[in-house]
């Protein structure tokens, strides 16, 4: 597992470099992984790197991105819209040669076009930000502030808001709430062709062999078909 | 061992895959276990992730006003409410 770092374009000649974990070995298949998003891509971190081992094992490459504004991106995610995600990830797709994609949750809303792809437990862009406003309700519920959910929906998309420690522009909630996982020419993994509870769900982040070995397996067998 | 309703099957398994417990673990809740503040990983994140799993998987809908302290205090509070929630949906 290397870590290697790839270059987006900002617009107006300007460029930050990225990051990304990769298993790239130049081989006849590779993978790219749109992580899952905010919260849950840290819970599902460790799942996603554990089907990546499985796969290298089986002779397929796989590159893991950073979405820029995330995880290790110096870039400030309020300066972003899910636009540039969507580039971002065709960019990536591109810099590494990828044959395949696959989304993990909502990475699924910005996986590139013209590749054969999966989409895992896919969810859309309005739910996301639902769950991600009631998590704001409640911590300030819990440091004595009372808001409103349509309130804070709409303050949200007019001047941008902090949601469960995520900085989004307002532009970045409106397009965002719009998306919606394509389902043409799409292969949808659900969480009972994986086995046991979706990971994303746990309070903690947690692991699971088994579902790293099923994931693997179902992308393997998908990918060599 | 006294029948359990179906609201109570079905909140058991969502709490066991919100808080990573086997099978076992989440069948020894009792009306007072305690939930929120008593678990410490049952952040905002987490509760939030628990309703939004709640209203898929017992297909009800619950509004953001109707959750308060008291309603996550213990695990028999919770159950009352989705109780409660599908009778009337």
């Amino acid at each position: 597992m290397i870590p290697q770092t790839w270059t987006f374009p900002l617009g107006g000649g300007a460029i930050s470099d990225e990051f990304a974990l990769t298993f790239a070995r130049q081989r006849e298949y590779r993978l790219l992984i749109v992580p899952a998003l905010f919260d849950e891509a840290n819970r599902m971190r460790r799942l996603t790197v554990e089907v990546m081992r499985r796969l290298d094992a089986a002779g397929i490459d796989s590159v893991l991105p950073d979405l820029p504004g995330c995880n290790d991106s110096l870039l400030p995610l309020a300066s972003l819209a899910p636009v540039d995600w969507l580039d971002a990830m065709a960019v990536a797709a591109r810099h590494f040669g990828a044959t395949h994609v696959l989304g993990i949750r909502g990475g699924g809303l910005l996986t590139p076009a013209g590749l054969p792809c999966w989409h895992y437990a896919p969810v859309k862009g309005a739910s996301v930000v639902r769950q991600m406003v009631r998590a704001r309700i409640l911590a300030s519920r819990e440091a004595g502030r009372e808001e409103n959910h349509d309130d804070l929906l709409a303050q949200a998309r007019d001047e941008g808001a902090e949601l469960a420690g995520y900085s989004l522009s307002a532009d970045f909630i409106r397009q965002f709430e719009s998306l919606a996982p394509q389902s043409e020419s799409v292969s949808r993994i659900d969480q009972d062709m994986v086995g046991g509870s979706g990971l994303w769900l746990r309070a903690e982040p947690g692991e699971s062999r088994a579902q790293a070995d099923a994931l693997a397996a179902i992308l393997a067998i998908g990918m060599k078909a | 061992m006294s029948a359990r309703t179906e609201t109570d099957r079905l909140l058991r398994a969502i709490l066991g895959d919100v808080l990573g417990l086997k099978t076992d673990q989440a069948d020894g809740f009792t009306a007072r276990t305690g939930l929120f503040g008593h678990l410490p990983e049952l952040d905002s994140m987490a509760v939030a992730g628990l309703l939004t799993e709640m209203e898929d998987r017992l297909d009800i809908v619950i509004d953001d006003d109707e959750i308060d302290g008291e309603l996550l205090e213990s695990y028999g509070a919770l159950l009352a409410f989705a109780e409660a929630k599908r009778t009337r949906e």
